[in-house]
């Protein structure tokens, strides 16, 4: 077996400096009950290289790649062209194969990429800290809510219908187990809704979308004033982080907690995980985050060096007081996502999300110029909403019959409204091409 | 005199806290640098405008369609051309010890080698590009694919179902928590069992993730052979009680040998068993969980299935579920009708195909951890049920090897065997000055990194070594004989001082944990550096 280096001579040889006779021995504590005769039946030994990459080819050759066809997918996850550097610098064995920087002296490099990597959030969001990272976006709004609820004693969030609707059922679920209320709101397809006159004084927080799920773009500065004036938090959630290049800032309209999905930036759609959380909140919140956190100080000789802090809010160090029970962040989807930003810079992050919107307004032109397709947005990024003559979801399955893959219904995730059946979420990235475009409006005409 | 060009010049402070300063450069060099280790700027210190480090088209101009609410000021990145950025992190990446460089015998993680084929096939067009909301029939193969893992994982645990979208090892503990509190639920025992037992030297996620279901956490004692103290759990088990969280192998390196017996007495009083399955490495191939009487265990694909731990995750966690909490896993739930596959989403969809089930809810957005599945899956693959049952034999015969070799000059914890780490405490530096700490820290200038320290805190200062099957026999006895080594200096009682000025050779020496928590800086601003800098004076 080519991972395992121990020999039989070096096995036997090892069984006799332990003093035992067979490996059997060292397992005597298993009960009696317990133990199998052999292996496990009923699967198959092991495979060569050659043949496990043939299986997973096969695999691969079962499904539609997104590179070969015409692409228009958003809904929570986008599809970016990801620069090669990025792959090459995250595939290094020094930050693939590393853990959790417990030993700062030798996991400087991930504690160096950690703090510029939570540096450059705090810019992106225009909040003043952030942490290394949640497992994604969707848990992370959860987790956000979990320490509005923390900060301000209270256990009712107000939940907007603009946001993702898997991101509301998380919270949701997270609202049943662990104790507290989820006033969830109407979806809100047609980006009207009011939600100030919604917050209490029993709110612990407002979670609002940006752009929200059907892509409007909302300046929730009074949302924040009210929520302030009524002891709330307002938590904005973004699941498309490259518009951050071009729209205000969350932390600009008096957010608390800014939640994203950093998936956008250095890490390819696959499947839909792993993604990449990012978190930010004010100073003033700082030891109520969640999650691991990254700050300077200095080393023996003196010279500036990186730890893991703050980690009396951690369970390893707090367990059952501890403010969330995660030991982990995405290391390596972080890594992924400060690496394609620091080749973007500041120039190149503004271009390409310019180059997004006005891929976006293309397509919205075009797609809404169609007889019976009407645009629902008076304001977008890279993602809007169309209503069709017809439910969308079978105009979806036409589409993929045709090799394209043209939208998200909405009611594939909202299946017990009736009011979004005919609604499709078109997103449009850099990755649009003419190439694209141009089929996609052409075979929705035929199919509607 | 020459002024040094160090960048890296950031807060001022003396020796961190307590921390002997010891020899360090008696020959200085104009850069800082030292050879291969380069010091490093943060990319702040780096950018210029004017550099990118892509190169974009032109937008087309078009009017903006968001409400007018446009980004006023700079977002103040950095610019730097790709050149520079692969140069930034390539010096940082080799400030890092890892798997790749050698013996990583971090205790409770599982650091074992990460085989290349795992990384290719997880990018392959098809499976690596693919978006989670494509429409199901253009996703066939990569359901196929979970569920070909889903199968692996029921099998090898001896378990009928598992949940495949937590994220990580805690996520699936909550998964799992969250499973038992749906059972009770339904079972309408909820408000009354409000205890979780969990042993005093369990992962703190354990507690915490009790705790935030609001659970009441009540510690069990550890007996003197580092088990369960089964008197004392029978005395805690009643009517009150929900569940234990019970890690099996232990935080200890040991197999809890009463575990029957355990999972007897906590049925019979009608609660459940969560196995934290953080150690299944150690028996997988060769134990089924589910012939000890698990109710739910989570797997970390990250340590078993050795997807990358990538500096702290991602990781992935999914859950295998007994018959009685199957029914509350959490959505989506993958269904084969006919030859076609399917994702349940909701109830509805659930009930349309004519599916038994009450799911707790959903705790991720979209399907799980993707390419930790197929990671784990090529690693599986590759090793056949044949090879699993060797990995699992090579971890711990290179753990009771490692015990057997520093017995005699360490101080196991528990007597042996151990399983796939060996446990030990710090009796044998009693009276030397040199605390775990300072061990490990000499370890590093061995050119190791140390082993989990402090963990599990029922053992005195703990080390605990957990070499993996990854490691030959002749850098296990390189390794051994360094911690000998070492063991003897620290034995002359004279050594204490070095140790504590340990490492030495290290990128950065010991760093000041207290400052760093005393006056938190998280990020990089104008003002931090460098000192010197107008602007840092002008602030203070």
């Amino acid at each position: 077996m080519r991972y395992l280096p121990l020999t039989e001579v070096d096995r036997r040889e090892m069984l006799g400096v332990i003093g035992a006779k067979s490996i059997d021995e060292l397992f005597r504590d298993v009960p009696a009950s317990a133990v199998l005769g052999g292996k496990i039946a009923g699967l198959p030994d092991h495979q060569g290289e050659l043949e496990v990459e043939r299986a997973f080819q096969a695999y691969a050759a079962k499904n539609l790649s997104p590179g070969s066809v015409p692409f228009f997918i958003g809904g929570g996850a986008y599809r970016h062209h990801v620069p090669a550097t990025v792959d090459y610098m995250i595939q290094r064995g020094e930050f693939l194969t590393s853990y959790t920087p417990y030993q700062p002296e030798i996991t400087q490099g991930t504690l160096q990429y950690l703090f510029e990597f939570q540096t450059q959030i705090t810019l992106l969001t225009g909040m003043e800290v952030a942490n290394a990272s949640m497992y994604d976006g969707s848990t992370g709004t959860s987790e956000a809510v979990l320490m509005a609820n923390r900060v301000t004693r209270r256990h009712k969030a107000l939940i907007s219908g603009g946001l993702h609707p898997q991101y509301r059922s998380i919270i949701e679920t997270t609202a049943k187990w662990e104790g507290f209320k989820a006033a969830v709101t109407a979806v809100d397809a047609g980006g009207l809704e009011d939600l100030i006159a919604q917050v209490d004084k029993e709110t612990s927080c407002v979670v609002v979308q940006n752009p929200s799920f059907f892509g409007h773009v909302r300046d929730f500065t009074k949302l924040a004033e009210a929520c302030h004036a009524a002891g709330a938090l307002l938590i904005v959630v973004v699941t498309e982080v490259v518009s951050l290049g071009l729209l205000k800032p969350p932390g600009e309209m008096g957010a608390d907690i800014v939640v994203c999905e950093g998936q956008s930036i250095g890490n390819g759609l696959g499947f839909g995980g792993p993604y990449v959380g990012l978190f930010a909140t004010r100073d003033k919140y700082m030891r109520q985050m969640p999650g691991r956190l990254v700050g300077e100080t200095v080393d023996a000789d003196g010279k500036r060096g990186f730890v893991l802090t703050l980690s009396t809010r951690e369970q390893h160090i707090r367990r059952e007081k501890a403010t969330s029970n995660i030991c982990t962040n995405a290391g390596l989807c972080a890594l992924a996502f400060t690496v394609h930003l620091t080749l973007l810079g500041e120039a190149g992050f503004r271009r390409l999300a310019e180059i997004n919107h006005a891929k976006a307004s293309e397509l919205a032109d075009r797609v809404s110029a169609i007889p019976g397709v009407k645009l629902l947005n008076d304001s977008f990024f890279n993602e809007f909403t169309v209503r069709l003559p017809k439910p969308a979801a079978p105009v979806v399955e036409a589409l993929a019959a045709k090799r394209i893959l043209g939208g998200l219904p909405v009611s594939r995730l909202l299946p017990d409204d009736p009011s979004v059946e005919n609604l499709l979420l078109l997103a449009a990235t850099e990755t649009a091409t003419e190439e694209g475009m141009g089929p996609l409006v052409a075979a929705l005409k035929e199919v509607l | 005199m020459v002024q040094s060009l160090d960048r890296s010049q950031g807060r001022e402070g003396g020796s961190a806290g307590g921390v002997a300063a010891g020899p360090t450069d008696t020959h200085g060099t104009f850069t800082g640098n030292r050879a291969l280790q380069i010091e490093e700027p943060l990319i702040f210190e780096m950018g210029q405008p004017g550099r990118c480090g892509v190169d974009l088209p032109e937008p087309p101009k078009v009017k903006d369609r968001f409400n007018g609410l446009r980004r006023s000021g700079e977002v103040g990145l950095p610019g730097l051309s790709e050149p520079q950025v692969v140069q930034h992190y390539t010096r940082l990446s080799q400030k890092n010890y890892a798997i790749d460089m050698g013996v990583y015998p971090l205790g409770s993680c599982t650091m074992k080698h990460n085989p290349r084929i795992n990384e290719k096939v997880a990018r392959l067009p098809g499976i690596g590009d693919l978006h989670p909301l494509q429409p199901v029939s253009t996703v066939q193969g990569a359901l196929e694919l979970i569920d070909r893992l889903a199968h692996w994982l029921k099998t090898l645990t001896g378990m009928p179902a598992v949940a495949m979208s937590p994220a990580a090892g805690a996520h699936g503990e909550m998964c799992g928590m969250m499973a038992i509190a749906a059972a009770l639920e339904a079972k309408g025992e909820r408000a009354q069992r409000r205890i979780v037992l969990a042993p005093e030297s369990a992962h703190g996620t354990n507690p915490a993730t009790a705790a935030a279901l609001g659970f009441t956490v009540k510690p069990i004692p550890a007996n003197d052979r580092g088990r369960v103290d089964l008197a004392a759990l029978k005395a805690a088990l009643g009517p009150d009680v929900a569940a234990i969280m019970l890690t099996n192998p232990n935080t200890c390196g040991l197999f809890e040998s009463e575990i029957v017996e355990i999972s007897k007495a906590v049925h019979a009083v009608g609660a459940y068993f969560y196995c934290d399955g953080a150690n299944f490495n150690a028996i997988v191939g060769r134990v089924r969980p589910g012939d000890l009487g698990v109710d739910c265990m989570h797997i970390n694909l990250h340590k078993t299935f050795s997807t990358p731990h990538g500096g702290g995750g991602p990781g992935a966690g999914p859950v295998v579920l007994s018959a009685a909490l199957a029914p509350y896993a959490p959505y989506p739930w993958i269904v084969k009708q006919g030859d076609k596959w399917t994702v349940a989403e909701d109830g509805g969809a659930l009930k349309s195909l004519g599916v038994e089930g009450t799911p707790l809810g959903r705790l991720k957005a979209f399907h799980g951890q993707m390419g930790m599945f197929t990671r784990a899956l090529a690693y599986i693959m590759s090793h056949g049920a044949d090879g699993l049952k060797q990995v699992a034999e090579d971890a711990v015969l290179s753990a009771n090897y490692v015990m057997a070799a520093l017995g005699d000059t360490m101080s196991p914890a528990f007597e042996g065997p151990c399983m796939h780490e060996a446990l030990f405490d710090d009796r044998f530096l009693k009276g030397t000055g040199v605390s775990t700490l300072d061990f490990a820290k000499a370890m590093i200038d061995e050119g190791y990194h140390p082993m989990t320290m402090y963990f599990p805190l029922v053992v005195h200062g703990a080390m605990l070594i957990e070499p993996t099957e990854s490691v030959a026999k002749e850098d296990l006895d390189q390794f051994i004989g360094a911690l000998r080594s070492l063991t003897a200096r620290a034995k002359t009682g004279t050594a204490a001082e070095a140790f504590k000025a340990a490492p030495l050779y290290s990128p950065r020496r010991r760093l000041d944990e207290t400052l760093a928590a005393r006056k938190p800086i998280l990020r990089w601003k104008p003002s931090n550096n460098p000192p010197d800098d107008p602007m840092k004076q002008a602030a203070e």
